[in-house]
């Protein structure tokens, strides 16, 4: 199983001499779902966005299809973008555009401005979105407005989005954090089933350990901005939460 | 024992300083300020003999200039709004902060939007009196300058405080910046856009009515001839027929308002 | 795959928005048509350019001589003065018709009456006051400053008795509750509630009332605008960007002054 993206001690540092994320490394495999755990504020979001570049590192190599994403510029990085798809835990979508257009816009890093601009999609760029609402469950929604939409719902808009891109790889930064549990494992679900349908990796950022532990095939753990733990999810005992998240208290409570 | 206290010491002391300040400021004024006495004996059988002038309204020059002037003044106002739309969209994104990430830019555009709104729309007709002469056109391009600031200034903090996640998601898809501005900023504006539009011709209505006092065309052209003329009936007329436009034109906003927004 | 391909494409992803496209097609033939009206032609605009040009020619440089500097603090000393006045003067007045204007504390007659007199006082442009003024009270900062009080007054007034309307009316029947009078009530209910809010508005009309100022003397009513339309009357053009760069910097500065004050009076 060759590696889709290499990070090589990645640092991020958003004051000089506090880092957030201390020499990260880690390989993500070209399939299947890897899941980061640790507490909040431990830098596994800096570690997503740093991916995309939503957040400039300070330091280190990002490999992923053979360039170093963290050197990218411009084109280069817009280019590099439309290849990574990525679902938000607020879903992020542009909520006065109807849910077709918001699944379109998953597509305007490859369809030039003026086609977006007067809403002249590809045909097969439709026909896709509308295939996908359908897979997401959404197919009766189209041309509803996205903030007339559920927490959940929306959600699938997102990860719809992500997929949209046909990426060779999906980010997501605690797509369920803002869900109810019941709801919460339904986003999962979908998130596992079109990822493994199409064969792309996905990277998830959860501060849910058992939602981690079900879906994904590897977890890591990190805590104060480095990898303390990397497995799969069987091998997670309480020790290694307990490395991860520090204290006890927390287990009861 | 500890004392609940407001404000801190120097808030105090700034508030007290301010109060200070404003006294003098008020006690200056009116020491200096000119003020000719005899006029002010007066000035009570001036008024008095205002209205009564100005009674009974002189109805014969509504045909006569009234009526095709308000058209004027309409049109005005609307064709100013709608440049002033135009032309403040791209100050507003060299403006923001967040659009147009160059400082220099920035302040470029910051000093086109104050300077705008500085200088009075009577003060821009007279400039553009003297260029274009007198009429309809100074006073469109009069009202379009002056509303450039305002319409650009809002346009601009509305760009700035807008949720930064779907532009986030976008950016992160590969959007190029024309894109995001076109499906993630766009949208997001267009209802205080709009609203500020709305708001800004209700305001150019009231502005465009006085700019024929410096030949810029309207109703103001007319209101001027009766004031040299000293035809006070005439002057009533243009006051009634001003204010009944600025009644139906609030009328009007705020019914489209409550509609649309 | 085909088959779901093409019953996708069957649905529409963006109905025609018919509503939409009529109103922007409105809105071209209307610019076209009051460009029409309004003798807004490429022609005239071109020979405006060429004016305008000689304009801006005879504005640059912006004449600073010591005369002229003279003209211009003498004036720019009268606008200020006249905005301080206009505005204290505004304020006092407000208070009690903003009062009165409020529904929840006036009885129904009075309050629509004050409403009736604050709209009177929105609806004429000041500049429109202005000549009413400078025919009653003669040319001169008086003028002035009375076309500013009248709309400092309707400004100030609206927005104040809003501001009454939607404070907390628990806590004025709590000082009600003890017995106070009107005045008491009034003064430790009903004050303490608003009076950020007040100071931010009468800070904002003082903003306000100095860019005001600078067009009241168009129409004689003294300032900074007398002097400036003295020089646009004698083809002064030089001068006349002095003063408008002058009332530039003071506006700039004065709406720095006024954000800082409403942030610290918040």
């Amino acid at each position: 199983m060759s590696a889709a993206l290499a990070i090589r001690n990645l640092r991020k540092e958003y004051r000089a001499g506090v880092p957030v994320l201390r020499d990260v490394s880690l390989e993500v495999g070209g399939t299947g779902m890897t899941a980061i755990i640790g507490p909040s504020g431990t830098g596994k979001s800096t570690l997503i966005r740093c991916i995309n570049r939503l957040v400039d590192p300070t330091a280190g190599e990002i490999l992923f299809g053979g360039q170093d994403l963290a050197r990218l510029k411009g084109r280069a990085l817009r280019e590099a973008r439309r290849r990574i798809g990525m679902v938000f835990q607020e879903y992020n979508l542009v909520e006065r555009l109807s849910v077709i257009e918001n699944l379109l816009c998953g597509r305007l890093g490859y369809v030039p401005v003026w086609r977006a601009w007067l809403r002249r999609f590809p045909p097969h760029d439709v026909a896709r979105a509308f295939e996908l609402l359908d897979a997401v469950g959404l197919g009766d929604f189209a041309t509803r407005r996205a903030d007339a939409l559920s927490g959940g719902q929306r959600q699938r808009v997102g990860i719809a989005r992500a997929i949209m891109q046909d990426p060779e790889l999906v980010l997501a930064d605690e797509p369920t954090s803002s869900l109810d549990p019941k709801t919460s494992v339904e986003i999962m679900e979908l998130l596992a089933r079109l990822a493994r349908e199409r064969g792309i990796p996905v990277v998830v950022n959860i501060h849910n350990v058992e939602l981690a532990k079900r879906f994904a095939e590897r977890i890591v753990g990190m805590s104060q901005g480095a990898i303390v733990f990397d497995g799969a999810p069987s091998e997670l005992r309480e020790s290694d939460l307990l490395a991860i998240y520090g204290g006890e208290g927390w287990i009861d409570s | 024992m500890r004392r609940w206290r407001r404000f801190t010491p120097a808030q105090r002391i700034g508030r007290a300083l301010t109060y200070v300040l404003a006294a003098v400021a008020v006690v200056w004024s009116l020491r200096t300020i000119e003020v000719i006495p005899e006029f002010l004996y007066d000035a009570p059988e001036q008024t008095a003999d205002l209205f009564r002038r100005m009674w009974p309204i002189d109805w014969s020059f509504w045909g006569e200039m009234v009526a095709e002037a308000l058209v004027e003044t309409f049109h005005t106002a609307t064709l100013g709004t709608i440049i002033a739309l135009a032309l403040s969209v791209p100050v507003a994104l060299l403006a923001a902060r967040n659009i147009t990430p160059s400082a220099t830019l920035n302040l470029v555009a910051k000093f086109i939007l104050v300077s705008s709104r500085s200088v009075n729309s009577l003060i821009w007709a007279l400039l553009f009196v003297a260029i274009f002469g007198p009429g309809a056109l100074a006073g469109t391009l009069a009202i379009a300058f002056r509303s450039i600031g305002f319409v650009g200034k809002l346009l601009a903090e509305a760009l700035e405080e807008m949720p930064r996640g779907p532009l986030e998601a976008l950016a992160a898809a590969g959007a190029p910046r024309g894109a995001i501005l076109l499906k993630g900023y766009w949208p997001q504006v267009e209802p205080s856009f709009w609203s500020v539009a709305l708001f800004r011709w209700d305001i150019n209505i009231r502005e465009s009515a006085v700019l024929g006092l410096v030949g810029a065309g309207g109703i103001g052209v007319a209101l001027d001839t009766a004031l040299n003329n000293l035809y006070w009936d005439q002057v009533g007329l243009c006051l009634l027929v001003i204010f009944a436009v600025v009644v139906a034109t609030e009328v009007a906003t705020s019914a489209i308002r409550s509609r649309i927004i | 795959m085909d088959r779901l391909v093409s019953a996708a494409t069957a649905r529409t992803p963006f109905p025609a928005n018919w509503t939409a496209r009529a109103l922007w097609t409105a809105l071209a033939l209307y610019v076209l048509y009051a460009c029409g009206i309004l003798d807004v032609s490429w022609d005239r605009f071109v020979r405006g350019l060429d004016n305008g040009a000689r304009f801006l020619g005879r504005m640059f440089p912006p004449d600073f001589s010591a005369q002229k500097l003279d003209l211009l603090k003498v004036g720019m000393l009268e606008s200020m003065q006249i905005a301080v006045l206009s505005t204290a003067a505004g304020i006092v007045l407000s208070l009690p018709l903003g009062l009165l204007a409020a529904r929840n504390l006036m009885p129904g007659w009075v309050s629509w009456t004050a409403r009736g007199v604050i709209a009177l006082c929105r609806s004429f442009h000041p500049v429109i006051t202005a000549i009413l003024f400078v025919k009653a009270v003669g040319f001169g900062a008086l003028a002035g400053v009375l076309a500013l009080v009248v709309a400092s007054m309707g400004f100030i007034s609206k927005l104040f008795a809003e501001a009454i309307e939607e404070m907390s009316l628990r806590q004025v029947e709590a000082v009600r509750a003890t017995g106070a009078g009107f005045f008491n009530v009034l003064v430790m209910g009903v004050f303490p509630q608003v009076i950020a809010r007040f100071i931010g508005f009468c800070v904002y009309q003082l903003d306000s009332n100095l860019r005001n100022s600078t067009m009241v003397g168009i129409v004689g009513g003294g300032g900074i605008g007398a002097t400036l339309f003295t020089a646009y009357q004698r083809f002064d053009y030089d001068f006349v960007l002095t003063i408008l760069l002058a009332i530039i910097a003071v506006i700039m500065v004065a709406e720095v002054v006024s954000a800082q004050l409403r942030k610290a009076f918040q």
